[in-house]
């Protein structure tokens, strides 16, 4: 008997998603993904000065704030082909990475190990036992004896204490929940460390950006930073000698924790690389530029076609016509309306609501549906990392052969990197694309240093707005995937302004050819033991770190996540 | 004494920004002490973690959806402080609340929290406030400086502002 299962909303996500499956038989039979928000932001920017754009746009999310603004920058300065400073690009390297790991530790230790981890189970483990496994995984200076009793002792008397707190909505006991006592408490440990060491990260966006969670320093055509080496209002070489111990503490937890912790979970959760792979065509696209230009890169992105990595094809430059004419958005299952019944490309791209109530086989989401050449695209850390591999990325191919052979030897069979196309390859990924930002973290940092050494201080070429029209994209290479901002400039003023955002890509409604989106297509076939309990819906959706805040809307209902159930 | 004002919500979805607007006017016309911090928080979650650490106080100035008639002033204490955050009162409930579930279960919890805000008119697109809302603003503000005052960390008034009230 098929029965159907709405939850509304997603908890521990930002923003308002919808997610709906039938199930049978103990399996996800077919799913519908719906963005619950009106985003409208596209409307306000109509009419303004294109140098104020990226501090609006950086409103848009609570979450990805700094991505925002740089894509909004980019995308003026692709339409003035305006170049900006080597020093710029540094600055702006350093905020973008930083934000990245930071971003990538919160959502795996924050948002998305309750799924994997049961809090109450840690109650019952062996402190000892625990650090004497953490130990043999790790050489990470906290997984000691005293640390793994400490940890065990907090968390007991927050729960004795009657307030589960931060952990109210985990499905604690669930069958699904599969790790031993002593890894629980060690991931608790991890948790309440990880707490800590992201405000290393955030301290970085924040020296550098000027401040946080807004950043202040970026300008189109640069950064506002001024460099001096001798002078304490900017940005000065104690500073900088500040974000370099950052950098190396961020280094240490990420490769001696964060990286073996997905892979221990990897290891215990095997059978999860059977499901979730959905749309297995992934696009990436280039970032970290290393020239004034943007059209050498430090981190190689381009586009996969169905798990094909040998058939990729690379995406070159900030100009590349490969990227800016493979996109378009469909509306045919969103609440917009288009003055023409075909999918149209961002420039061309309209706004304009037409709410219809939810409707299976209709309308039934606030987000458009973006194609590359006509076809689902996946985005993300998994899109970015096998995009790198394909691309002969030496630091990306070493973290994950890293990552595969520790797990192989903790689940004491050979996984190999067709794994990763799988909800616990999510996961699996975005630790390893982590690694690889956090070196290159230390390398922009190098770069911008022996840059200020050669006597370049220079943050800053002034835009001129051209008489008449252009059109520019800005890419970024942002933690949840690609995200691009489009822009049309009429005599200095914005004409027409489109975000194709990361969770838009993934969490899309199906497009004109009635195809799932990504999260759709990944729910097919997940075993659901209990429909009142969904879990393992949580577990896939959750993998992609869901990210649709594109605005806010006011509730007043409970904040607990309500899941019904229909027999149908 | 370590103190935080913080002013949240989207500046872009009219009254929604109005905690951010208040601090805005609040910087303009008061310089603090020492130990007091303002920050515009917006719609963040866990950046906020570090500067909400370990505080003796946090005041934060928001949009309240608490069934009132709109442009009533709200002010939240004790025990109806956790009620607003777990019922997401707020209309971007899940980052800070989550920052401060995390600070509960890090033993860093502000010693006092106060929530001080105004029933919104309209949370449509658009980087203005209404005008009903506007025409609080600068009691809040006036508001903000009186609940630091009754805490020992009375702001002083820039010279030359003509005042918010």
């Amino acid at each position: 008997m098929s029965k159907r299962i709405t939850i509304d909303p997603i908890t521990r996500i930002e923003g308002h998603l919808r997610i709906d499956c039938d199930v049978d038989g103990g399996r996800v039979k077919k799913a519908w993904s719906s963005g619950q928000m009106w985003r409208g932001v596209e409307l306000i920017l109509l009419g303004r000065d294109p140098r104020d754009a990226w501090t609006i746009t950086q409103r848009i999310c609570g979450v990805c704030t700094t991505v925002h603004a740089i894509a909004s920058v980019r995308a003026v300065e692709n339409a003035l082909k305006l170049e900006i400073p080597l020093n710029a690009q540094y600055i702006r390297n350093l905020i973008i990475l930083a934000h990245a790991v930071h971003d990538h530790i919160v959502h795996f230790y924050h948002l998305s190990a309750l799924d994997w981890v049961d809090v109450t189970s840690a109650l019952k483990a062996d402190p000892d036992k625990t650090a004497a496994l953490a130990e043999s995984l790790s050489s990470w200076k906290l997984n000691g004896k005293h640390e793994m009793r400490a940890v065990k002792e907090r968390l007991a008397g927050f729960v004795n204490g009657g307030q589960l707190g931060i952990f109210t909505n985990g499905y604690w006991g669930h069958p699904a929940m599969k790790l031993p006592p002593e890894v629980n408490l060690l991931a608790v440990a991890h948790y309440l460390q990880a707490l800590d060491v992201q405000r290393k990260a955030n301290k970085i966006v924040s020296i550098l950006g000027s401040k946080t969670p807004h950043i202040q320093n970026l300008a189109v055509g640069g950064v506002a930073n001024a460099i001096a080496t001798d002078s304490q209002s900017v940005l000065t070489v104690e500073r900088l000698m500040a974000i370099k111990g950052w950098i190396d503490e961020l280094d240490d937890f990420v490769k001696n924790v964060y990286l073996v912790d997905v892979a221990a979970v990897g290891a215990f959760y095997a059978d999860w690389t059977k499901y979730g792979a959905g749309i297995t065509n992934y696009l990436s696209v280039p970032d970290i530029p290393l020239d004034t230009k943007g059209t050498q890169f430090a981190l190689p992105g381009g586009f996969i076609e169905n798990k094909n990595l040998l058939g990729q094809k690379q995406i070159k430059s900030f100009d590349d016509d490969f990227w800016g004419k493979g996109v378009e958005e469909s509306v045919k299952h969103s609440w917009y309306d288009y003055s023409t019944q075909q999918p149209l490309h961002p420039y061309q791209g309209e706004t304009k609501p037409n709410y219809t109530d939810f409707q299976d086989g209709g309308k039934y989401s606030w987000l458009k549906s973006p194609t590359f050449y006509g076809k689902p695209a996946q985005v993300g850390p998994l899109a970015r990392v096998l995009n790198m591999v394909s691309a002969g990325h030496e630091p990306t191919k070493k973290y994950a052969d890293t990552a595969l052979k520790l797990v192989s030897s903790l689940a004491k069979t050979q996984v190999g990197i067709d794994a990763l196309h799988s909800t616990i390859g999510r996961h699996a990924a975005r630790a390893v694309g982590c690694a690889v930002q956090v070196d290159e973290l230390a390398n922009q940092w190098n770069l911008l240093m022996a840059n200020i050494a050669k006597g370049d201080t220079k943050t800053f070429n002034q835009p001129v707005f051209p008489k008449g029209e252009v059109m520019g994209v800005g890419f970024h290479e942002a933690p949840r995937g690609v995200l691009s901002h489009w822009v049309v400039i009429d005599d200095g003023k914005i004409k027409n302004y489109q975000c194709v955002v990361p969770s838009t890509w993934n969490a899309c409604p199906r497009n004109e050819k009635d195809e799932a989106g990504p999260y759709e297509a990944s729910l097919l076939d997940n075993p659901i033991a209990d429909p009142e309990k969904p879990l393992e819906v949580l577990r896939t959706i959750h993998s992609f770190d869901p990210c649709i805040a594109c605005a806010i809307h006011l509730t007043d209902k409970e904040n607990d996540t309500s899941v019904s159930v229909k027999v149908l | 004494m370590k103190a935080v004002v913080l002013g949240v919500g989207n500046t872009i979805l009219a009254d929604e920004g109005v905690g951010v607007r208040v601090i805005e006017a609040f910087e303009r016309d008061y310089a603090v002490p020492d130990g007091v911090a303002v920050i515009d928080g917006g719609t963040a979650g866990m950046e906020l973690l570090e500067p909400l650490s370990r505080l003796d106080f946090l005041l934060v100035v928001d949009a309240i959806a608490a069934g009132k008639a709109p442009g009533e002033l709200v002010k939240l204490v004790g025990t109806e402080v956790p009620v607003f955050f777990r019922r997401n009162l707020s209309p971007h409930g899940i980052g800070l609340s989550d920052v401060l579930a995390a600070l509960e279960f890090t033993g860093d919890s502000p010693k006092e929290t106060v929530v001080i805000g105004v029933q919104p008119v309209s949370m449509e697109l658009s980087t203005e406030l209404t005008r009903g809302i506007a025409a609080r603003v600068p009691e809040l503000v006036a508001q903000v400086a009186d609940e630091l005052s009754a805490r020992g960390l009375a702001p002083i008034q820039k010279v030359g502002v003509g005042g918010t009230a």
